[in-house]
Order: structure tokens, then sequence, then C-alpha cells
């Protein structure tokens, strides 16, 4: 097991090093200046040269790639271009935000999907099947910010019950947190919802037609036992698997529900760092997210020994 | 008796010390202002975002006033009788919000910085004979020739005024940002709360002095009635309306025209226009490359084009915009609008077919520049082309992002080798009211603005405008100017507009400056 976690966390060395080298090459070789930006517009073709000369970037690419990647080994992701803040601390800043509402949302879809699913399953081709699987589509079909505005609209316009917009960390308090994150994280979770819960219902039917669970009931155990104990843990590698790549979207992508909430998170970030092509901050956006993806990926195959014994690694 | 007096006096404490309690709770307005604040050096980038900061935290030497009259503000001047020699004295009590006081030096220091990056600093600094600090509050401005708006130039309200900072720190290279963001001004900068991107945080400066004289335009006494501003960026406009109605926030600076009616009928907000001036939308043609390098073709576009549908499509509502075919702009001292009769009207699509085929106009592509997520610029290229595509043109209209247009827009190559033929911009009436600070109005080739024309009368007149001593001598030229820019095509102003803000109505007394500022205004608690 260690050996496997020590090979698998090696592998993400070369992973990174093709990422660094393709993110570099690719955002250079995309039409912008930062500098311009950084002007603004009544800046001659001189000054930008010299501001161009003063960022580093007329230097050759692989000088420049050099530098970067070299402070980075040193811990040190550079400065963003436009800001002249340090990268990490902006990318600190946000990662907060980012992580507690990914955190609430998937806490929310998996309450609410897992049951859904496992009854559906249960009453299969039943009403309550047909409405589980009607709420699905819907989830799937409806926009995002047509979500957003439409939980804003009632909740915070019409009924004043919670702040339209904002983001209070956890250590401000539990209900000061959840007044302004628990909107943004329904609408997040509501695709979520609608993904898990038909994942964990096919998975379910496979497993419910299963020999073990004939004989389950035979044994006369309950149908709750038979349901969350016997067949759910069975059906959980899927439904594992979708929720933690699920986590790792809703970290790194999730624009438009930032803006929408004005929530200062990653994806935000990453947005307006495309715009102002500020290459360090992109850079370093998409390292991270790299590195979530791996280890959560890595996280999501160790859980399947928990689920199922017979996986060793 | 005593006791009487006793309980009196306990009554009377009891009231000093609510009294006192009213005044210690936090006032703090929070704004959501036109774009968020990323760069912190108000002379490296012209961004009008960086420039309200600066009106927070530095102060001026001189002012404009509310009827854009040069005031005192750091400094009292004088002038020799040449003309030639400016004598500043700093006013008494003016500190750092480091502690330390202002200095002639660092005066100096950041002018001199100043006059590195803005085109009219620049001008002055050509005929500067030298600009010294021969002791703590005195610095003094010799000229070589005489500067007739020199006043008028470091006295201006945008893109770049002259904020005084520390000499420490102007003395940064002008190409370089600087790193600590300390002035004298009204509010001190909160850098442990500045998020770019999220927000930034002004808290009074409790050692500021305001001058005595009650506050006009960004002249007068700075006085600060609330204790903190917080700015935050909300990059869509619903969530900032939604914030305005609970609460969240005091101020939406600038309100898409489009949301106004949700606001309408909650007598907690007011939309409103906050200064007369707005913008002036405006193309701006390549002169190096066909068809626009030839002047009957630039005639041509320019006849084609009619500044009304170009301003309804931009902002909806007639209400917040203004046919004006003046390039220094509608209600300014030196407006006059020759030469653009066809443009404030329906345009003439028929005199321009004609021109174009005087001209001999081959059907050579026009390639136009349309930015997709910038609010404000783009509908202007959409109204455009079919305007000029009405009259006869050939167009290719190119989506982009503003930030490939703005690098492709410094290609000097033809635009079928990722060159350009024509874009457009807005500017702020103040940065084009005359003909020192206009950059389109620069006809130096490949030193002017993007876009090179190479127009030596253009410079000529500019020159007698420099040198001409009254202000009638330079309506004069001015005039003579505008014909001038509407003949050869400098460019083409397309109106102007003005979008309100939406403010909650606990905030009162703002200014009515193009620049919010943020003293003078009151916010009282709900």
């Amino acid at each position: 097991m260690l050996n496997y976690i020590f090979k698998r966390v090696l592998s993400v060395v070369p992973v990174l090093f093709l990422v660094s080298v393709f993110v570099f090459l690719m955002l250079r070789l995309t039409p912008g200046d930062p500098a311009a930006i950084l002007a603004g517009d009544n800046a001659t073709p001189e000054t930008l040269d010299r501001i161009r000369d003063a960022m580093g970037l007329n230097e050759p690419l692989l000088t420049q790639y050099v530098k970067w990647i070299g402070g980075i080994l040193r811990g040190d992701f550079g400065t963003s271009l436009i800001s002249g803040v340090p990268v990490r601390d902006l990318v600190a800043q946000r990662v907060e935000p980012s992580i507690s509402l990914a955190i609430l949302t998937i806490i929310i879809a998996v309450l609410a999907a897992i049951p859904m699913g496992v009854i559906a399953a249960w009453k299969h081709r039943s009403w309550i099947d047909y409405l589980v699987m009607s709420f699905s589509v819907l989830g799937f079909s409806v926009p995002v910010f047509l979500v957003g505005y439409v939980l804003l609209l009632i909740f915070s316009v019409k009924l004043g019950w919670l702040p339209p917009q904002g983001f209070k960390p956890i250590s401000a308090g539990l209900w000061p947190f959840l007044e302004r994150a628990i909107l943004p994280a329904l609408t997040l979770a509501s695709i979520y919802i609608a993904l898990i819960a038909r994942m964990t219902r096919a998975a379910m039917l496979d497993v419910l037609n299963e020999d073990y669970i004939r004989t389950a009931r035979a044994k006369g155990a309950g149908e709750r036992r038979i349901l969350f104990v016997h067949a759910l843990k069975n059906a959980a590698v899927p439904i594992a698997t979708i929720v933690g790549a699920g986590f790792a979207l809703l970290i790194s992508g999730v624009v438009v529900t930032e803006t929408i909430f004005n929530i200062p998170g990653i994806g935000r970030l990453t947005v307006d760092a495309v715009l102002a092509r500020d290459y360090p901050v992109i850079q370093a956006l998409i390292l991270l997210t790299a590195t979530l993806y791996v280890a959560i990926n890595l996280l999501i195959d160790l859980s399947y020994s928990l689920f199922d014994p017979r996986i060793r690694y | 008796m005593t006791k009487m007096f006793a309980l009196k006096t306990q009554v009377f404490a009891s009231v000093l010390a609510l009294a006192a309690g009213g005044a210690l709770a936090e006032t703090t307005v929070t704004a959501v202002m036109h774009s968020d604040l990323r760069v912190l050096d108000p002379v490296i980038t012209t961004a009008h975002i960086t420039r309200n900061h600066a009106y927070m935290i530095y102060d001026v030497l001189v002012a404009e006033d509310e009827n854009a009259d040069i005031k005192p503000q750091m400094a009292d001047f004088t002038v020799s009788d040449d003309g030639l020699t400016y004598t500043f004295t700093l006013r008494d009590g003016l500190k750092f919000h480091d502690g330390a006081p202002v200095t002639g030096e660092d005066v100096v220091a950041s002018l001199k910085r100043w006059g590195q990056r803005d085109t009219g600093g620049q001008m002055i600094m050509d005929v500067t004979a030298s600009l010294e600090a021969p002791d703590e509050k005195t610095v003094v401005w010799t000229l070589s020739e005489a500067f007739g708006p020199f006043l008028e130039t470091i006295g201006k309200q945008s893109a770049l005024p002259p904020f005084i900072m520390p000499k420490r720190i102007a003395e940064t290279p002008a190409d370089q940002a600087i790193q600590e963001h300390i002035g004298s001004g009204p509010f001190r900068f909160v850098p442990e709360e500045f998020q770019p991107g999220v927000g930034a945080t002004y808290v009074k400066n409790q050692d500021y002095l305001p001058r005595d004289e009650p506050g006009s335009g960004y002249a007068g006494g700075k006085v600060v009635n609330v204790d903190k501003v917080r700015w935050v960026t909300m990059s869509d406009s619903q969530t900032a309306v939604n914030a305005l109605q609970s609460g969240d926030i005091d101020l939406i600076e600038s309100m898409p025209v489009d949301l106004i009616p949700l606001l309408e009928g909650d007598d907690t907000v007011v939309v409103e226009k906050r200064a007369a001036y707005g913008f002036q939308t405006m193309g701006r043609m390549n002169f190096k490359h066909p068809p626009f390098d030839n002047p009957k073709i630039r005639r041509a576009a320019l006849l084609a084009m009619s500044q009304e549908p170009v301003l309804a499509a931009l902002t909806a509502s007639p209400e917040f915009y203004k046919t004006c075919g003046a390039v220094f702009g509608c209600g300014t001292r030196l407006e006059d609008s020759t030469g653009a009769e066809t443009l404030t009207g329906a345009g003439d699509p028929e005199a321009a077919k004609k021109l174009l085929e005087e001209a001999g106009y081959d059907g050579t592509p026009v390639v136009l520049m349309q930015p997709t997520e910038a609010p404000t610029l783009k509908a202007q290229p959409v109204v455009a082309a079919q305007q000029l595509r009405a009259a006869g043109f050939t167009v290719d209209m190119q989506p982009m992002d503003w930030q490939t247009l703005v690098t492709r827009r410094a290609s000097m190559d033809a635009p079928a080798n990722g060159g350009w033929n024509m874009f457009f911009t807005n500017w702020q009436i103040s940065e084009i009211a005359n003909p020192i600070i206009n950059v389109m109005l620069n006809g130096r080739g490949d030193q002017a603005w993007f876009g090179w024309p190479d127009d030596p009368k253009i410079e000529e007149l500019r020159k007698a405008f420099i040198a001409a001593d009254t202000p009638e001598a330079q309506k004069e030229i001015a005039a003579q100017i505008q014909a001038h820019a509407m003949e050869t095509v400098s460019y083409i102003p397309l109106g102007e507009y003005n979008f309100p803000q939406a403010r909650r109505t606990v905030l009162t007394d703002m200014a009515p400056t193009p620049v919010p500022v943020f003293w003078g205004l009151t916010k009282t608690e709900e």
C-alpha cells in the first residue's frame, strides 16, 4: 500500500513537468500583452516595450521558463505582473472560499443524492423512481446561473432571509459562513445531486439483482440493512469516483456561481488572470489544479479498497 | 441642592457618553466601482480605477474646482511676469501616512516621475529649464519657453494627475510599479486588506489637515466624514444591484442602464448622473495601411457614420447619451463642432459612396476589431460595420477579447499579417478636452498613438496652442484643430455617454465630480 502511494506520488512529477512546459508555451504563443493591460489606453509602443523589459518578458523563452521553474523549486511562484502581489498570497487568499464552498456542496449533494438514488433503485419503476429521475434530468438541463438567480430571487430578494452575495470564512462563525454559502452551495449541488443520484441508482440496480442480496433477504435481513449495508457498499466504487471528480471540478471550475454570488474563489481568479494575461498567476493556478486532480484521483483509488476489500494495492 | 447638582451632572455625563458612543460607531461606505483595482501605481497606468485609488490616498499640488479653474491644494503658487517661473509654497501641516513631513524634494521627485509618463508632463519637461526645491517648503519650476496650459496640465483630473509621493518611492523608475502606497491624502490605504480582484480598504487619515475653503470639485477642503471606505468587486451587475437593495453596499459607481428598472420603486435607492461630463466614444483608423492610408477614404468613412445609432446600441436609453461632434467634448471650454455635421446628423452614405468612387476604393476589406467581453466597447464596431457596409465598404469584423485587441493594435504590420484598420475606445471627457492631452491629435507618425498619423500641420497647431497666451487665442487655435481633425479624420468622435450611479439614500453630499471622490460625503446609519 505505502509502496503504491509512493509510486503514485512520484508519478506526479513528470505529469507536472509536462503540464508546466505545455502551459508556459501555450500562454506565450497566444496573443496578448500584460504590459498593455498594465499601462492603460494611452501608452505609446515605446513605453510598452520598456515595461515589458522591466517585466522580463523580452528575454528568450527558455530563460524565462528556467527562471520560473527555478523559482518554483525554491517555493517562489513569482509575483503577479499586474498587481505586483506575490502569486502565493493571491492564490492562498482564494483557496479557502473555494474549498469551503466545494465541501459544503459535496456534503449537501451526497446527503441528498445517495438516499434519492437508493430509494429510486429500491422502488424501481414506481412514481418515486420517476420523480427522482425527472429531478435528475432537470438538474442536468437547467443552467447553474438560472438556478442561482432563481434561488437569489426567492430567498434574498423576495423573502430577504439570506444575504445575496459575498463570503465569510468559517472562522467568523458557523452561521455567518452558512448564511452566505448556502445558496451558492445549493446552486452547485443541483447538478451534483442529479449526477450522483443517477449514478447511485444505476449502481444500486446492478447490485440489487445480485445473488447475495437474495441470500440476505432469505436470511431475513431488513430492507434498510439490505439497501444501505449490503447493496450500497458494493455500489460505492462508481459513486466515490463521481464524487471525487466532482470535488476537483468544484474547486477550480465554478466561475459562473462564484460570479453570481460574488465569492472570491479560484475560478474567478483564473478568469481574471487569463483576461489580463497575468502569466505567473495562470501558470501557478494550472499547476495547482493539475496537482489537485492527481491527488484526488489517488484518494479515490485508495478509497476503493475501503469499499471493496478485494481491491488491494 | 447638592443632590440635584449631582443628578444633573450624572445625566449630563450619560448624554455625553451616549454622544461619544455614537461618534465611536464606525461608519463604513461600501462601494462597487466600475472596475476592480489591480494596479496601485498611478504613474505606470492610465486605468481609471487606479487614478480613483490615487485620489483616495494621495494629494495634488493644484486641482480643478467645480468650474474647472485651477486652485491651490497642497501648495499656493505664484507665476513670474514672463510666465516662465512658477513658485509653489507647500502649506503647513502636510504629512505622509508614515508620519514624515511633505517636503519640496518629495514634490520634485514625484513631478519628475510623472513627467516621464504623462503626455502633457513630457511636453512640459521638454521645455523645463529647472525643477528644484530650494528649501523644505518651496518648489521652483522654471521653463525655457512659455507653456500656456501649464497649470491646467499639472492640475488636470485625468488620466495621470501628478500625485505627490515620498521621494524614496517616487524614485522608482517610471516603468516599474511602486511597491509602497503612502501618500499624504485624506485616506490611508490598508495593504493587508487589499485583494486584487476582490476588494480594497481605505481608512480616514486622522492627520490630514483639509484646506479652509469649502470643497469644490477636486479643490478646497477635503473633509472626510466616514471612517472607512471599502471598494468591492462584483463582476456581475445583477449581483451588485441585489447587494445594493439589501444594504450590503452603498454605491454602484457605474450602473448598467438596462438594470435601472430593477431599482424603480425602491425609495432607499437613488439612480442619478453624478457628474455633468461623461465619456466620449470614438473610432480610430490605421493611417499606415490601405484603405485608410488614403485621406479621401477616411473622409468617406466619416461621412458614412452617424452617432445616434452607435450611442443607442451602447447605452440603450437617450437619457444617458448625446450626440457631439467636438473632438474636445461638448460643454468644455474648447468645444467646437466644425466639420462634424454629418456625424451628429443622419450621416451621408451617398456622399460617402461618391467619395469612395473618386478615391478609387478597390474593395480592400476594412479589418475592424471588436472586443466581445467589454460591455462599453462591444456595440460600437457592430453598428459602425453596418454603416460602413451601407456606404460601400467591405468590412471584415473580427471578434476578440480586449486583451488581444490592445496587443494587436500595437502592431504596425499590414492587416493581413496581424495588423488592423480600425478599432474603438472611450475616453473620459477631461482626457480629451485639450490638444495637449488628447492623444488622438498627436501627429508624430510612429511616435504617435496607435494608428500613427504623420501630420505636421496638426503638430504645428499644437505648438501654437501651447504658445497661445490668452484663453481666446487658445480657443481660436482649438477651432482650427477641430476643423483639421475632421478634414483629415484624425479620428471619428462617436458621441458622448454618461452612465448613472446608484446609491442608497443613506449616502449624501457626494461631490458631482467625474472622478468619484469619497471626501465630503456623509453616511447616516440606517
